[in-house]
């Protein structure tokens, strides 16, 4: 029988939310803002790529988020979010000087660095780009150590696409390109679903790694098509979205069959996810 | 052409005597809404935007096609018009089958026909189950559900 | 130090006594409202002396003894997760102090903890609910305080219930590890414990009682009356391959047919000694200067369980159902290495329409592999 021992510094258990202070508020779309948030006391925490926060709005609730920053160094944490409930609208409203509340980071990685030497593909739909950010931006920072790169994004509308002021500089050394479900005459760019930009991705399928996040269903199709293309469907990583109340393991929220995705997500491969997204309400 | 890839020699030179290659300024018109849909693209370079005109609204994009795909099958079957309007998005090369010549051509040879309408159904499926996923509007708010 | 004491029963009191010398709130079980309920104790005539429980498929009732008995019953609609894992836990509370919130986390007031009359399943669901919170990367730090000096006092079970299969799920009737003292309540001649030390203090708690050292005709009553018990159990599960088994059915038509059985009213997880979903819950005051944040126990029978942003995930009973069942006795292993049931029947008996988990099992393995997407 397990013994009981606290293992936590006593008053800062995980459960605990730390305060921050909102430094920078931009807005990215109608319904969604980029916060920086900067620690009270230290630089801030490290946080993996992939990794998400749980944010807590002063009495009105917490919800998991996650973050949309540079990865691997401490500092403060930058968040993309889409006010879709009362917790999130409270959220995208604090202005600069505002406090939240974060516990984390939690969860496990986007592998970053085994996708090294081989090409990535980064496949995002919508607010799905926010966690894939950080990849962009590790890949970004070592170019050097991968083959091509092709970030592949698909939003509602033109107006619902998130960071297109960064679009500019990440083109310099990866292949980035867009589409849209609708748009009127002064869009330029593709109209179509996202899977339609993997055919003229530059990449060598037995050598690449895909990152993938948006709505699970257009997850599926993405990772149909990438194996389609004969990427292995281990190397295709998908990051999956669960009510959590905890974000460690505890509260049985996230479950998805036999793991927790807090605890054990939420990026998994899809050779891990697809029997597991095949049967419905699991 | 990714479109005609596995056909007899044959049927290539064939299908090949009904086309010849087109030129468009971004902006151009392909086809409006209505018109004779006597021909079909193939875009070899560039992209073209299918449109539907809403009034009060104006143009709308219903979808882009890119190098390498087919823009138009309304040539296919009666009443032989076009249901939309299409615009290059870009300089476009395009090379324009002339349709009334391969439906008599497919009319006489109706392996020719089925081999070729066989080719016309994966691209309208394609079409059709990209449409039905961005039918369900999955980067919506979920207001409306 | 004693190991091993036959003492008589009304040295419980003094058993009772010495734990609440040495600090401990002593809860046991009592009678209250019609059931035998875990509640603090201060002297062994709270117990349910002479009674003994009814149980079967959605349902319970009391009955008197033809004896004294002191734990002549099975277990009530209580489980000792009420005290280790409360219902409702305030985890912290926040105040505005300028423009930068305070945070204070909450602790325990509590003296330590002793239970008397926990069952063998109930150990065992101790060390489930154990594993779950403090045997993962991050612990529960409420549950690991509660948890830390609980002091056990285990009974063997002479008296299993109609709804019992621990023999099924290798959980009992016989306690064989984790508590500090043991009793076996023990009829022949006279009426008496045999009890018996698991623990360094266990063992001086029982040294400090008047008895009588155990004899060879003791140890061999205690274990005729466990070889009885075990073949009186009011339910058998067949828990061969039960992982396997489930995560090859989860498209079997017997979901179905329990879902249009099944209420959701998520009972079956308030009465599991295991389940362990909980979800928190923040309050402000009216001029939103305090906040709290509670933790309480949270059901997968309800639909907003595993509500995110568009919907429910698990908008079925068929799917919350199934949800329960599978993680109990299967996805359990995957996330936590062992079963999440115990055998001790609550489900079965507080479920307002009798669905008995036992069944359903066997109803599954019986037609292994039927797919209900498949006509």
């Amino acid at each position: 029988m397990a013994t009981a021992t606290i293992t936590d510094r006593p008053g800062h258990g995980p459960m605990l939310p730390a305060p921050f202070r909102v430094a920078r508020r931009e807005q990215d779309t109608a319904d969604t803002w980029t916060l920086t948030l900067e620690a009270f006391d230290g630089p801030g925490p490290s946080i993996a790529p992939g990794q998400f926060m749980m944010v807590y709005a002063f009495g009105v609730g917490e919800v998991p988020i996650s973050v949309s920053g540079p990865p691997g160094r401490p500092g403060p944490v930058v968040l993309t979010v889409r006010a879709v409930g009362a917790v999130t609208a409270a959220i995208c409203k604090a202005e600069p000087g505002a406090t939240l509340g974060l516990r984390g980071p939690f969860g496990n990685a986007w592998p970053v660095a085994a996708a090294g030497g081989g090409d990535v593909v980064v496949i995002a739909g919508g607010i799905g780009l926010a966690p894939l950010r950080p990849v962009v931006l590790h890949v970004l920072g070592h170019r050097d150590r991968f083959g091509s790169a092709s970030v592949l994004y698909g939003a509602r509308t033109p107006r619902d696409l998130l960071y297109t002021g960064l679009f500019a500089d990440w083109r310099r050394t990866i292949d980035v390109e867009v589409t849209v479900d609708t748009a009127g005459p002064e869009w330029p760019g593709r109209v179509g679903v996202v899977t339609k930009l993997l055919p003229d991705a530059a990449f060598t399928p037995a050598r690449t790694t895909a990152f993938v996040c948006g709505p699970e269903i257009m997850m599926r199709f993405a990772a149909r098509a990438l194996l389609e293309r004969g990427v292995a469907p281990e190397r295709i990583l998908v990051s999956m979205e669960r009510h959590m109340d905890c974000g460690i393991g505890l509260c049985g929220h996230c479950q998805l069959g036999p793991t927790l995705i807090c605890r054990d997500g939420p990026v998994y491969p899809y050779s891990t996810l697809a029997p597991l997204l095949e049967v419905r309400e699991l | 052409m990714p479109l005609f890839e596995g056909l007899g020699d044959e049927a290539r030179v064939l299908i090949a005597g009904c086309g010849r290659n087109v030129h468009f300024a971004a902006g151009d018109r392909v086809f409006r809404e209505g018109g004779e849909a006597d021909v079909f693209y193939v875009v070899r370079h560039g992209s073209v935007a299918i449109e539907a005109f809403l009034p009060a609204r104006g143009p709308v994009t219903i979808e882009t096609i890119e190098a390498g795909d087919v823009v138009g099958w309304s040539w296919l079957f009666p009443p032989y018009r076009w249901h939309f309007d299409a615009r290059a998005l870009s300089a476009v090369r395009a090379t324009v089958f002339d349709a009334v010549c391969l439906r008599e051509k497919c009319d006489g040879d109706p392996a020719l026909g089925y081999a070729l309408m066989g080719r016309f159904a994966q691209v309208l499926i394609d079409r059709l189950q990209w449409t039905r996923l961005r039918l369900l509007d999955v980067y919506g708010n979920g207001d409306h559900h | 130090m004693a190991e091993q004491l036959v003492i008589p029963v009304e040295a419980l009191d003094d058993l009772i006594g010495g734990l609440r010398d040495h600090g401990y709130r002593v809860l046991g079980p009592t009678l209250r409202d019609g059931a035998i309920v875990y509640d603090e104790l201060s002297a062994s005539s709270e117990l349910p002396i002479g009674w003994t429980d009814r149980q079967d498929g959605g349902s319970y009732r009391l009955e008197r003894r033809d004896d004294e008995a002191r734990f002549g019953f099975a277990v009530g609609p209580h489980s000792w997760k009420r005290f280790l894992f409360p219902p409702r836990v305030r985890l912290w509370r926040a105040r505005r102090d300028g423009d930068a919130p305070v945070v204070d986390e909450e602790l325990r007031d509590d003296r330590p903890l002793a239970f008397i009359g926990v069952r063998a399943c109930e150990l065992h669901a101790i060390a489930i609910q154990d594993r779950v919170f403090l045997g993962g990367a991050y612990t529960d730090r409420d549950y690991a305080l509660r948890r830390e000096d609980v002091f056990l006092v285990a009974v063997n079970c002479f008296e299993p219930g109609g709804t019992c299969f621990c023999t099924s799920m290798g959980t009992g009737p016989k306690v064989e590890s984790g508590s500090d003292l043991t009793i076996t309540e023990l009829f022949e001649g006279e009426h008496r414990f045999l009890v018996e030390a698991g623990t360094e203090r266990g063992a001086e708690l029982l040294g400090a009682l008047a008895g009588r050292p155990g004899e060879a005709s003791d140890v061999e009553e205690a274990e005729r009356s466990l070889e009885s018990a075990a073949g009186r159990m009011g339910r058998t599960m067949e828990a061969f391959d039960l992982r396997d088994l489930l995560e090859r059915n989860l498209e079997h038509p017997r979901w179905d047919d329990v879902a249009a059985r099944c209420l959701t009213c998520g009972n079956c997880t308030l009465v599991c000694p295991t389940c362990f979903c909980s979800a928190v819950e923040d309050e402000t005051d009216l001029s939103g200067g305090e906040a709290e944040r509670w933790r309480v126990w949270d059901t997968c029978f309800s639909v907003d369980y595993s509500h995110i942003h568009g919907g429910s995930i698990r908008p079925s009973g068929r799917s919350r159902y199934r949800q329960w069942m599978t993680h109990k006795l299967g996805t359990w292993h995957d996330q936590f290495g062992s079963s999440g049931c115990v055998g001790c029947g609550r489900c079965i008996t507080w479920c307002p329409v009798g669905i008995d988990i036992t069944e359903e099992v066997a109803a599954i393995r019986a037609t292994d592999g039927a797919d209900a997407t498949v006509s």
